[in-house]
């Protein structure tokens, strides 16, 4: 008989090894999947996995799509997780994301057609302050009244679709755009755009944000009393509050600063690779960030890689739809087998499995 | 004289394994009918999962029991009982929102009509000295009538064999002394009583055979009557014990007591927790306050208002003559505070953390291990190794994480963080719950030697013996109230029962019999 049996303390193999065997397990069952749609497994695979990055054809315009998806995954994952670690569950940084893009955006456009050093600054710190802002309504909400910060912050989310909306047909639509609904484009207004900094890469401001990000949350977690606070409550939250944490302060501190960061990612993004505020600016950054966050075990670095091999799944699959007509349905079906396998997975980190023989 | 009486139950070569643990090696003993049978040994020893396999909870792995000369391996607890063995567990599983006779029929295979139950309730009450209105809602009795009520619930049974664990552990002294007596008359009509405990004196004083228990494996027999407590500690423990010395009585100095609580009133946090109502005492440098009470009365309450996660009105917690009720638990540290909570996987300490970083969790202010916010972890390495070190925590180091520790181990290495922070006011509740003799001895030795360097402590205790060995002063926590502290020296166990607000019901005690 097979039993499952806690560890006494967890398995750092397993912490490492969760990913890796979860992602070798996706590419199994999601072969075997591609298999009974009739497409050649191994092809698929490596469609997704190998040919943006190498094949001769796609690389050029594929490769720096990989830091131009990752960006806002990361630097949105790495402001959650630190939310995940205390038990504060920020579920609604899609929302956040918009909230920043458009305050960032229209911090920008309000200068228009002014040319100045200091306009891009002051965008990003309106970005931020536009998600922080959209963070601080299900926070305050939950410090004092005790509401639940997953539902709050989810259906926020839906509130700030319907202020896109109304904003790209009304206050900050382009006056010279013959009616369309959208703003102008940050990218042709050079004190405003976040261009690519290096030719070829991929790489803007978001991206760097996104690895300041990292670093900063590294440092935090494995050296700042902040972070020691962060994990604790999340692991014990009668301990710290023994140790002296304040969870509405925590509350605040977690909600504030993920909101913050996703509204920093809405901003980047609306500001190079997006352009402009449209109705359909957004495309779910802010809830692939949830499993981005999970995929890379909360860890800052774990999160880093987790963003690119999420990137490439996306710049893959939709390489895979053109390439070999793989329905777009059995991409999103091989994206959720990742997560599942790597939540199955990771059981083994505080768990082991034990044959037992003979008498119960 | 019990050499004359039939065996009614033997346990031959019984071996139970646990994945990592034996819990009993080869244990072998009779118990005889109408004997008390005390089953001693410390936390861990295997007392419990001896007695479960006695009542059919777990199978042994090896070894077998007869039970009346015919082979006993009951399947589950049901068939135990048809045997004739009942259990009174240390943890009641009872409705507090249903009556006496409802909770009582509840265990019952096939329970009679509630008028005819109530009536037999009342009259195994009567006839065993055990006041019990089968009326009456669990919820308003006291921690012995609930007892009472699962006494009464195994004697309807009318059993050959009473498992009793550890069922001292919440009475007031003279509830002890009724219990004592309807198991002495138990005993003499024949049924057989095995008596788990660790509460030498009370083995004594009710026991005629013992049977102790060192790491699952059977250590030695007697006759409790003709051994001293300590000769049968030892036995238990497999060392020779030393009791808790105090230092010598220091006259501090001092214009103000060093920890005074003035009226404290404060709301409970914990949910169908007791608020605390005007609880006032003082303690001066040097002196311990032992708080003595059955748990659930405010105890968790009063720690965390002393500790500073319950804030209360300046004035209400002062440390010397200044009021500190507003500060959190960081700010207290910072003026001499530690506590210990009593729930130490948890609270005390995170699980899943590594002695290290609960090394740090109470350690950052007293013990400097933090520059501008960032964390050194070689600072609190070394603290915790020293902790460990001091005393004496077995472990493999202290990079393994809290719950990997027994809890006699993580109990010292708590105790061992907060007192090794040199303070000046000490708060701790349950210092040795579930903690082995020879491991509460050495946390006992440690608090008054805190003491005698002039730090002002409080110790939260239900056990009363503790109290008193170590205590200079003595009050009671009962229903979120103190009763004004009194001088232990000179206090009598009556004096202390009338202070735990009595036993209940104790005036109408064995009028019948």
């Amino acid at each position: 008989m097979i039993r499952l049996e806690k560890r006494p303390t967890p398995s750092k193999f397993w912490q490492i090894a969760t990913p890796i065997v979860a992602v070798v397990l996706t590419m199994i069952a999601g072969g075997i999947m591609f298999a009974i749609l009739g497409k050649n497994p191994v092809e698929a695979i490596r469609t997704i996995f190998w040919d943006p990055l190498f094949n001769p054809d796609f690389a050029a315009y594929s490769r720096p799509q990989l830091l131009v998806k990752a960006g806002p995954l990361i630097l949105i994952a790495v402001g959650l997780s630190l939310g995940f670690r205390a038990g504060i569950w920020n579920i609604g940084a899609e929302g956040q994301y918009i909230m920043g893009a458009i305050f960032g955006a229209g911090a920008g456009l309000a200068f228009y057609p002014l040319e100045a050093w200091y306009i891009f600054p002051l965008m990003v710190i309106a970005g931020a302050f536009g998600g922080w802002l959209w963070a601080m309504i299900p926070a305050l909400l939950k410090t004092h009244f005790n509401t639940n910060e997953i539902l709050v912050s989810l259906l926020m989310v839906y509130i700030a679709q319907n202020i896109l909306a109304s904003m790209s047909l009304g206050l900050l639509r382009n006056p010279e755009g013959s009616g369309f609904p959208g703003s102008r484009n940050l990218s042709q207004y050079p004190a405003a755009s976040n261009p690519e900094l290096i030719a070829g890469t991929g790489m803007h401001w978001g991206v760097v944000a996104a690895f300041v990000a990292v670093i900063a949350a590294y440092i935090l977690l494995q050296r700042h009393i902040l972070g020691f606070q962060i994990k604790l409550a999340g692991q014990a939250p009668r301990a710290a509050r023994f140790h002296g944490v304040s969870p509405t302060a925590l509350v605040l501190l977690c909600m504030g600063i993920s909101g913050a960061l996703a509204g920093l990612a809405g901003l980047f993004e609306v500001s190079g690779p997006a352009g402009q505020i449209s109705i359909d600016f957004n495309v779910g950054y802010g809830f692939t960030a949830i499993i981005v966050a999970f995929l890379g075990r909360l860890n800052p670095v774990g999160i880093l890689l987790a963003g690119l091999l999420m990137a490439l799944t996306y710049i893959g699959g939709e390489l895979a739809q053109f390439m070999l007509g793989l329905p777009s349905a059995a991409i999103q079906a091989f994206q959720g087998m990742l997560l599942f396998f790597l939540l199955a997975v990771d059981l083994l980190t505080n768990y082991r499995f034990r044959l037992f023989t003979g008498v119960k | 004289m019990s050499a004359e009486k039939p065996v009614l139950l033997s346990v031959e070569g019984v071996t139970k394994g646990y994945p990592g643990v034996v819990a009993n090696a080869d244990v072998s003993f009779q118990i005889r009918q109408g004997e008390v049978h005390a089953l001693l040994g410390e936390n861990g020893a295997g007392k419990s999962t001896l007695v479960k396999m006695i009542y059919g909870l777990v199978k042994p792995d090896q070894g077998r029991m007869t039970w009346r000369g015919a082979a006993y391996a009951p399947p589950e607890p049901r068939v135990a009982r048809a045997s004739g063995v009942a259990m009174v567990f240390q943890h009641f599983s009872l409705f507090e929102a249903l009556n006496v006779a409802e909770n009582v029929a509840l265990g019952m295979e096939n329970p009679p009509p509630m008028g005819a139950l109530a009536a037999k309730i009342r009259a195994v009450s009567d006839a065993y000295g055990l006041p019990l209105d089968p009326s009456r809602m669990v919820g308003d009795l006291s921690a012995g009538e609930r007892q009472r009520v699962e006494i009464i619930r195994c004697l309807l049974q009318d059993p050959k064999l009473l498992i009793m664990d550890e069922p001292t552990s919440v009475l007031t002294p003279q509830e002890v002394e009724i219990l004592f007596r309807t198991l002495r008359q138990l005993s003499a009509e024949g049924t057989a009583i095995l008596y788990i405990s660790h509460k030498l004196e009370e083995i004594r004083a009710l026991c005629d055979e013992a049977t102790i228990l060192r790491r699952g494996r059977v250590v030695g027999t007697c006759t409790p009557r003709d051994r001293t407590a300590r000769e049968m500690a030892e036995m238990m423990v497999g060392a020779v014990l030393t009791p808790p010395e105090k230092g010598a009585k220091t006259e501090w100095p001092q214009t103000h007591p060093a920890l005074e609580a003035a009226n404290l009133t404060v709301n409970s946090p914990i949910p169908f927790g007791t608020s605390l109502k005007g609880i006032s005492f003082a303690v001066a440098r040097g002196e311990v306050l032992g708080i003595a009470g059955v748990a659930g009365n405010g105890q968790d309450e009063l720690l965390l208002a002393l500790s500073g996660e319950i804030k209360s009105d300046e004035g209400m917690v002062k440390a010397t003559g200044v009021g500190v009720g507003r500060l959190g638990p960081n700010d207290r540290r910072r003026i001499g505070f530690v506590a210990a909570p009593e729930d130490r996987l948890g609270h005390a300490a995170a699980p899943d953390m590594s002695l290290v970083e609960n090394a740090f969790l109470t350690g950052a202010i007293r013990k400097g291990l933090t520059n501008r916010g960032f964390i050194d972890w070689a600072a609190a390495r070394e603290f915790a190794d020293r902790v460990i070190k001091a005393y004496d925590v077995r472990t493999p180091g202290s990079h393994v994480a809290a719950r990997a520790l027994s809890g006699g181990n993580l109990q010292k290495f708590v105790i061992g963080r907060e007192l090794s922070q040199s303070p000046d006011v000490i708060v701790i509740n349950q210092p040795t719950w579930g903690v082995d003799a020879a491991a509460a001895a050495a946390i006992r030795q440690a608090i008054l030697d805190r003491a005698s360097e002039g730090a002002a402590v409080v110790v939260i205790s239900q056990d009363l013996d503790e109290l008193l060995e170590i205590s200079d002063n003595f009050a009671v926590l009962n229903e979120g109230r103190l009763t004004p502290p009194r001088p232990v020296q000179g206090l009598t166990m009556d004096q202390i029962g009338l202070m735990m607000g009595g036993a209940h019901g104790m005036e109408e005690v064995h009028h019948v019999s």
